[in-house]
């Protein structure tokens, strides 16, 4: 049987959409949802947000591979996001990124074997003025240290361990009905 | 220069350290939404009239006239959009997420305003991405100014007359070129964040194809102070045909980085050395980026020019951009690049650092975020990227410093939008006041 929204995301769907002149406008809340929802964008979501917002399939996977916040695959619990651009990289942002790699064991770009952590190279995320910094989920943590960081994995679940608290499911604020 | 209050003057920050910033209660307890009535009773042309004789100028990047930019709107349109700009996400650049978490209703007010005065009934904010706190609390915001009926219902106005705004946000999905506003406007409408070809602008073709005014955060921010306040006191802070603060991001190697508010023509070096607290760990300035990381970077001779619009781009103190030694590089008709006010991100930097390491960092970054549409810019990019990565970890070959500046004068001026500007003027720049640092590194291989 193919994909549907359950009744609560539906509602969620239709006040997106009333906030648009067509259909196609409300594409990337709709798939914010969706990953929220299913995790990531599937074939199956793929075909679902198609048929919702009567959007070809075709226009649907080059949005997604255009913005990197959308992922087809898997992605880990924790989306460790590590900024090395100038402000971070002149305060010590690749030392806080090695650090990372070797406390998780894994290269920027990876996913930790149980899926815990996947460790991201980000650009600017602007809190330049608190460098080095990486974000987590909605969380920013700024005048990262190698200790804070260590302190900081403990908290989200220790290294290779399946304990610790999920992906925040609803970071998409729900609008009002137009 | 004229700073009636003095330098601790406060328009968009006046409400940060005030506990519960975010909210509307404490909003209105400190005079909020108590402004835009003024400005509903004034005709819409008379109040882009106001705008105008404030010098309020853009604080996302290019620094364009506010008032002027709203004119250019054609006044019978049966729709026309007003679009904030919350992408934020020059490098360097920092201030917009501060603001939208601490002040989302000082937003929301400028924009009730500026609406009106464009004529616009429907209003989108589109916000970065990855700010999901930021998004969740300007949500809330949204939902209080509903409830509490400044939002979704019909007020009275000018002429007996009643004007309703809607106001939705609208969350990015990861992507620098979305900044650009034709990027925007093409993510918003549900695409690949591609810049379109201007002419037609915006403010003719913008939001399905409506006439647009795109507008960044800080500066629709100032919109209730200049109603309150009147043009004439906001153009008399600051200097120049610049009205009002500006909020300037430092980072990088300062005692106290921050984000400060501070009224617009106050010196780099007065910035750097007291409002920042000099360079920390007893080593000596180096050289700073002015206003996000694609404006041409300043050294130490040139700390004296005012952060101000068009000081930066024209000041005799701040040397030309150069595309080989003692030939300045030609914008079009002559005129010369200097650098820009920008973004407001400031980005010190010490006599420690490796200038050829940033400079490819920054080459990094925008071969990265290039869309990929116009030839220039994506292969330039990348060509720069490469060469200057390998210059500055030492593998560098004779001819380079050369190939980086003819590559970087190949793409300025030859693309769609700005986007390749912002990777050849700081090459350009970096080349110009930091060559010894190229030459040296190269030197060291051969
Ligand atoms: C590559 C590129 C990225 C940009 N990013 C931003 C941004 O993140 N935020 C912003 O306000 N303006 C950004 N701009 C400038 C916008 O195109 C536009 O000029 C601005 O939003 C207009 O608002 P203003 O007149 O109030 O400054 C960017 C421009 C370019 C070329
Ligand atoms: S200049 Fe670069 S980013 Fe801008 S449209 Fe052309 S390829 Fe895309
Ligand atoms: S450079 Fe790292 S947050 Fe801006």
């Amino acid at each position: 049987m193919a994909l549907e929204f359950n009744e609560q995301t539906k509602q969620h769907v239709d006040r997106i959409l009333s906030r648009y002149p067509n259909k196609q406008a409300a594409l990337i809340p709709v798939l914010h949802v969706c990953q929220e929802e299913f995790g990531h964008l599937s074939e199956e979501v793929v075909d679902l947000v198609s048929r919702t917002l009567s959007v070809p399939h075709a226009h649907i996977h080059g949005v997604v591979t255009f913005y990197t916040m959308l992922h087809e695959k898997k992605v880990g619990r924790h989306e460790l996001m590590v900024c090395t651009n100038i402000s971070c990289m002149l305060k010590g942002g690749y030392d806080i990124l090695e650090h990372l790699e070797k406390r998780l064991g894994i290269k920027r770009g990876e996913t930790t074997d149980d899926g815990g952590f996947t460790l991201i190279e980000e650009e600017c995320l602007a809190a330049c003025a608190n460098a080095p910094m990486m974000i987590c989920g909605s969380e920013y943590f700024l005048d990262l240290t190698p200790q804070k960081v260590d302190e900081i994995l403990v908290r989200l679940g220790s290294v290779g361990s399946d304990s610790g608290s999920a992906r925040p499911r609803r970071a998409t604020p729900i609008p009002r009905k137009a | 220069m004229a700073w009636p209050e003095g330098k601790d003057i406060k328009i968009v920050t006046k409400n940060f350290g005030v506990p519960g910033s975010n909210k509307i209660s404490v909003y209105m307890s400190r005079g909020g939404w108590q402004v835009f009535n003024k400005a509903l009773a004034q005709e819409p042309a008379a109040l882009i009239e106001e705008v105008k004789k404030s010098n309020l100028r853009g604080r996302g990047g290019a620094g364009f006239p506010t008032g002027m930019k709203w004119s250019f709107l054609p006044k019978d349109a049966p729709t026309t959009y007003l679009v904030v700009n919350a992408d934020e996400s020059e490098p360097g650049t920092c201030k917009d997420r501060e603001l939208l978490a601490l002040d989302p209703h000082l937003l929301l007010e400028g924009m009730l305003i500026s609406s009106y005065a464009i004529g616009c009934k429907h209003a989108y904010i589109y916000i970065r991405g990855e700010m999901m706190r930021e998004a969740q609390i300007v949500q809330n915001a949204i939902d209080e100014a509903y409830d509490a009926g400044f939002l979704g219902k019909p007020l009275q106005v000018a002429g007996g007359k009643t004007f309703k705004l809607d106001i939705t946000l609208h969350r990015g999905a990861g992507a620098y070129i979305c900044g650009e506003e034709t990027g925007l406007l093409n993510s918003l409408e549900g695409k690949r964040g591609w810049p379109r070809m201007k002419p037609p602008f915006p403010a003719i073709k913008g939001l399905f194809d409506a006439p647009t005014a795109v507008n960044n955060v800080e500066t629709i921010m100032n919109l209730p102070e200049i109603i309150s306040k009147g043009a004439e006191y906001f153009a008399k802070i600051g200097m120049n045909r610049s009205g009002g603060t500006r909020i300037v991001c430092v980072s990088g190697h300062v005692n106290m980085p921050g984000v400060y508010e501070l009224p617009i023509g106050i010196p780099f070096r007065e910035l750097v050395f007291d409002v920042c607290g000099g360079i920390p760990n007893g080593r000596k300035f180096k050289g700073l980026i002015p206003g996000g990381s694609s404006m041409p970077p300043l050294d130490e001779s040139e700390l004296d020019v005012p952060v101000e619009f068009d000081a930066l781009m024209t000041d005799p103190r701040i040397k030309d951009v150069e595309i080989k030694p003692g030939v300045p590089f030609d914008l079009g008709g002559g005129r010369r690049l200097k650098t820009m006010a920008g973004s407001g991100g400031v980005v010190v930097f010490d006599d420690s650092t490796d200038v050829v390491r940033l400079c490819a960092r920054i080459m990094q970054f925008y071969a990265h975020e290039s869309c990929g549409q116009c030839t220039p810019c994506r292969e330039g990019s990348g060509w720069l990227a490469r060469v200057c990565k390998r210059v500055a970890s030492g593998e560098g070959r004779p001819g380079d410093v050369e190939l980086m500046a003819n590559v970087a004068g190949g793409i300025a001026g030859n693309t769609i939008c700005a986007l390749g500007d912002a990777t050849a003027w700081p090459m350009l720049g970096f080349l110009t006041k930091f060559r010894a640092d190229f030459e040296a590194k190269i030197r060291k291989v051969a």
